[in-house]
């Protein structure tokens, strides 16, 4: 049936031809932010229980982060993700399957997972059956199994994985940017899943030993959010994690502070080949900026204009103007120890120099010349209005009281920034681009059929050219 | 057949009352129809705009042309010229995208309420006066765009080319799902000024969209807004429908791609059914039951008992006018895809003739309804499902209906559709690693 089949009566009861308006509508008064309310508690364990009620369809969500991601001092690369990952696959005396047919069955999801800086496990479900959805994240926590068999099977899932990996361009061009912006031994320098030989040195034991020594009460913080309140929330985890103690031993997370900053030598490009590419990957980049900078705020609206909206200056350029691409654009990794920062796009292949010519024009201009005042004005109020979407459901409210666990800013401090972007001025957003944005400091990557590309991107002259396998 | 003995002990219905996302539905006199949900509990609004064409009414040799046309919708309109559709709406904190399928367009924009008149205002203006400042140069920019656009989502991605091999090999030539919503490079570089506004003209009427608003506004200032912006657009010409059909196969068809790959993937296709058809409900179900968890039949048997592929996955893809169920499944290195597909057969076959056991259905239910539950947590989730409620059944609030047909399914159901859809001749295209044609799929020797 389509609207087609609407009785006619329906028609011709609203409106009648008018004139055109010809002219935008003002904006109306934007409405005031409302950060969630966030209720805090700790059990005698050490583990902290974050409450945030939005009650507003009858599902819950709770995640628990546990400090010690792919950044600690474990070894192999690796192990943290593959871990995480092993967690669902078999825990409290259920195998993989009966795990997860007992989440089904309550109408539940339950999964983990590790970044750099933490282990994740979360679980959500409908608020009836919440209780036993919680119990079975808790035998994740407390009781995982980490059989052999188990453990091979993951293994050589992570093998064709990783193997797969090597047929996505961008996917090559991710990892051949990180290993070089990031010298060995630094933690971003290998891929978080690590590579086939990291994969292949990973067993039972090495499993087994590093969830023991990272799953630490005093090191965790349990998020719930959604139809639940804090009272629920503290009965679900005194019940379920109670009785969860320290380890003797654990696991080294080197202090962020601690890392040493990668250094940034002379821009230099780096070209993967990829025979009869239609396009090449481009990303261009440095290691970025401390969360902690005053200089967040300005760094967010200059990078909002560079490549960080649709109507940035990048994908302005190579997308609408040019056609060389689909789209472009750019934006700084926030974690504890600073991420990179990333310009990138996928251009067609005939037009790869010209693409990267356009890049780094862009990024004269921003530290050349002040940016437009309208341009300006825009870039601020679409982060600043923009923010008043980022808390509407329970998962974006757990991301966000996440996000500030992580950098152990509160909540609150959001809405600062925001103000502060509001008053960012031209000079900044130049201060900023001169002080983070060198030109002459960059690593570049390029992906493609280097047999067409290479020619013409030795001509532009950036910087010492060099082919990488991988 | 659904077990009250087990619904009883286990599982007492996770909604108390009926899933419900309330929307008024009034009707411009030019055609337009405006839907307002109003959800107060965050201060944005989003508006959703569905246009009830796709790439399945795109003329011979002007494939990919819907898709194209969303493109130019950003281009610029009289009042709003290029390109401050895109830089008013950040002006405002708003985001807006596009989309396009075989059988709608749409269009959203999301921010702020303090935006919403904005909103209403731009879409009006490119409803009602994209074409004067419409030219050829335009269209060459956008065209460029969307070639660059199949080459990074298809031409340079693994297994990419997928999906201009598949809809032949499953749909009649001149079928309307017979070509990729993206097109094909000639056709994209075949489609003129003319075309365009043809096309505007015939498909982009007032009398063929529906606008849907939610968020933090009411239904009284909505539909002042539209009146004053929607209001003087005229209505279009009558419109002519493409006419539904559901082609079937006499026979397994078969493709061989060798790929710059380093993993085997075999693809599946079955004629089904068309979106609300009979049985598409219980197919939606089989789905689950198939692959929708680590316990489904086929991922317990080819990732945890076989262990020889990566992963599986089962999706119904019921159109308008027709209706295709997609089975992937990608192999562990060296692999080869028979086996693969020896056990995927001997697994339907067997739910063909066993069918799910009640535990099974009630897992099913029980996911089904949790993913209704999460649908329904954003106002552009619940904007777009309404809009797509109202194109498919007339009603924009019809969650419940859909979840009850759902819940409805026996196992009884989903044994015979899988036995109807699932065992027969289907579409076959196998990926293998360039050098390697020994790993691909085979042809069933006797069509049943």
């Amino acid at each position: 049936m389509t609207r087609l089949l609407l009785p006619a009566a329906c028609l011709g009861l609203v409106g009648s031809l008018g004139a055109q308006v010809t002219t935008a509508p003002p904006l109306a008064t934007a409405p005031a932010l409302t950060l969630p309310a966030v209720d805090t508690a700790r059990l005698p364990n050490g583990l902290t229980i974050l409450t945030s009620r939005n009650d507003e369809v009858p599902l819950v969500s709770a995640q628990l982060l546990i400090e010690g991601g792919a950044r600690t001092a474990a070894t192999p690369p690796g192990l943290a993700t593959f871990t995480a990952g092993m967690l669902d696959e078999g825990a409290g005396g259920r195998s993989a399957l009966e795990l997860a047919e007992a989440v089904d069955f309550l109408g539940a999801s339950l999964g983990a997972g590790a970044g750099w800086d933490n282990i994740t496990i979360s679980v959500s479900g409908p608020k009836r059956t919440f209780g036993e959805a919680f119990a079975l994240m808790a035998d994740l926590v407390l009781r995982p199994t980490f059989a052999s068999a188990d453990v091979a099977r993951e293994r050589a899932a992570r093998q064709a994985a990783l193997l797969s990996a090597k047929d996505s361009p961008g996917q090559v061009a991710s990892r051949v940017f990180a290993r070089n912006i990031f010298p060995a031994g630094h933690p971003y320098h290998v891929d978080l899943n690590g590579d086939s030989a990291s994969t292949a040195a990973l067993d039972s034991a090495a499993v087994r030993t590093f969830w023991h020594r990272t799953a630490d009460p005093r090191r965790a913080v349990l998020i719930v959010t959604g139809d639940v309140t804090p009272a629920e929330a503290r009965q679900w985890a005194t019940t379920q994690l109670g009785a969860w103690t320290a380890p003797a031993e654990r696991t080294m997370i080197p202090p962020a502070a601690t890392i040493a900053a990668a250094p940034t030598p002379a821009t230099r490009v780096i070209l993967v080949d990829k025979p009869g590419a239609a396009q090449s990957v481009i990303m261009i980049g440095a290691p970025g900026v401390d969360r902690e900078s005053p200089d967040y705020p300005a760094l967010e609206v200059m990078n909002t204009i560079l490549g960080g909206s649709f109507s940035s200056r990048l994908n302005d350029i190579l997308r609408e103007q040019r056609g060389y691409s689909y789209g472009a654009g750019s934006g700084f990794s926030w974690r504890p120890v600073p991420g990179p920062f990333q310009a990138s796009s996928q251009v067609r292949t005939n037009v790869t120099d010209s693409s990267l010519a356009v890049f780094f024009e862009q990024f004269r201009r921003i530290r050349d010349e002040p940016v437009d005042p309208v341009e300006l004005e825009r870039a601020r109020n679409y982060l600043v209005l923009g923010a008043l979407g980022d808390y509407e459901t329970a998962r974006q409210v757990a991301g966000a009281i996440g996000t500030s666990v992580v950098f152990g800013i509160p909540l609150s401090r959001t809405a600062e920034e925001l103000v502060a972007m509001g008053k960012v001025t031209a000079a900044d957003v130049q201060r900023v681009a001169r002080r983070y944005l060198d030109p002459t400091r960059l690593t570049v990557v390029v992906v493609g059929d280097l047999a067409t590309i290479r020619p013409g991107i030795e001509k532009l002259g950036l910087g010492p050219v060099e082919v990488q396998e991988y | 057949m659904r077990s009250i003995l087990l619904t009883l002990l286990l599982a007492p219905p996770l909604a108390a009352q009926a899933l419900s996302v309330p929307a008024t539905v009034d009707t411009l006199a030019n055609g337009l129809v405006v839907i307002v949900h109003e959800d107060h509990s965050a201060p944005i609004v989003t508006v959703n705009t569905w246009y009830h064409v796709g790439s399945g009414s795109e003329k011979s040799g002007r494939t990919g042309f819907a898709h194209l046309f969303e493109h130019l919708m950003f281009m610029g309109s009289e009042h709003a010229p290029y390109p401050q559709f895109d830089r008013l709406l950040e002006a405002a904190g708003a985001n807006n995208n596009g989309s396009t399928t075989e059988d709608r367009t749409n269009y959203y924009e999301s921010g702020p309420r303090s935006a919403l008149a904005l909103m209403l205002w731009l879409e009006a203006d490119r409803m009602g006066w994209l074409l004067p400042t419409m030219d050829a140069e335009k269209v060459d920019a956008q065209r460029d765009i969307v070639k660059n656009e199949r080459r990074q989502s298809y031409e340079n991605q693994p297994y990419g080319k997928v999906a201009d091999v598949m809809p032949p090999l499953l749909y009649p030539s001149g079928h309307p799902y017979s070509w990729p919503v993206i097109g094909s490079m000639a056709d994209l570089s075949a489609a003129s000024l003319d075309d365009v506004k043809d096309f505007f003209r015939t498909w982009y009427a007032p009398n063929n969209a529906a606008v849907v608003v939610a968020g933090d506004v009411t239904r009284a200032e909505v539909l002042e807004l539209a009146r004053t912006y929607f209001g003087a657009i005229p209505r279009g010409p009558a419109i002519s429908y493409p006419t539904p059909s559901q082609p079937t196969l006499a026979r397994d068809t078969l493709a061989l791609l060798e790929d710059r790959v380093q993993l085997a993937r075999l693809y599946y296709q079955f004629p089904t059914v068309r979106a609300w058809a009979a049985d598409d409900a219980a197919l939606q179900v089989a789905a689950q039951i198939l692959t929708g968890s680590k316990t489904a039949r086929l991922t317990k048997r080819l990732q945890y008992d076989d262990q020889s592929v990566t992963f599986v996955s089962a999706r119904p893809d019921h159109k308008k006018l027709a209706g295709d169920f997609g089975i992937i499944a990608q192999a562990k290195p060296g692999v080869a895809l028979p086996g693969i597909q020896r056990a995927i057969d001997e697994e339907l076959q067997r739910l063909a003739s066993e069918g799910p056991t009640a535990r099974e259905m009630e897992q099913a239910r029980n996911v089904i309804e949790s993913r209704f539950l999460s649908r329904i947590q954003t106002v552009g989730g619940k904007a777009d499902q309404l809009n797509g409620y109202f194109y498919e059944i007339g009603t924009p609030d019809g969650f419940d209906r859909d979840l009850s047909r759902l819940t409805a399914v026996t196992a009884a159901d989903v044994r015979r559709v899988v036995a109807r859809y699932l065992t027969g001749p289907r579409a076959i295209v196998s990926v293998v690693p360039e050098g390697k044609p020994e790993l691909g799929a085979v042809r069933r020797e006797v069509t049943p």
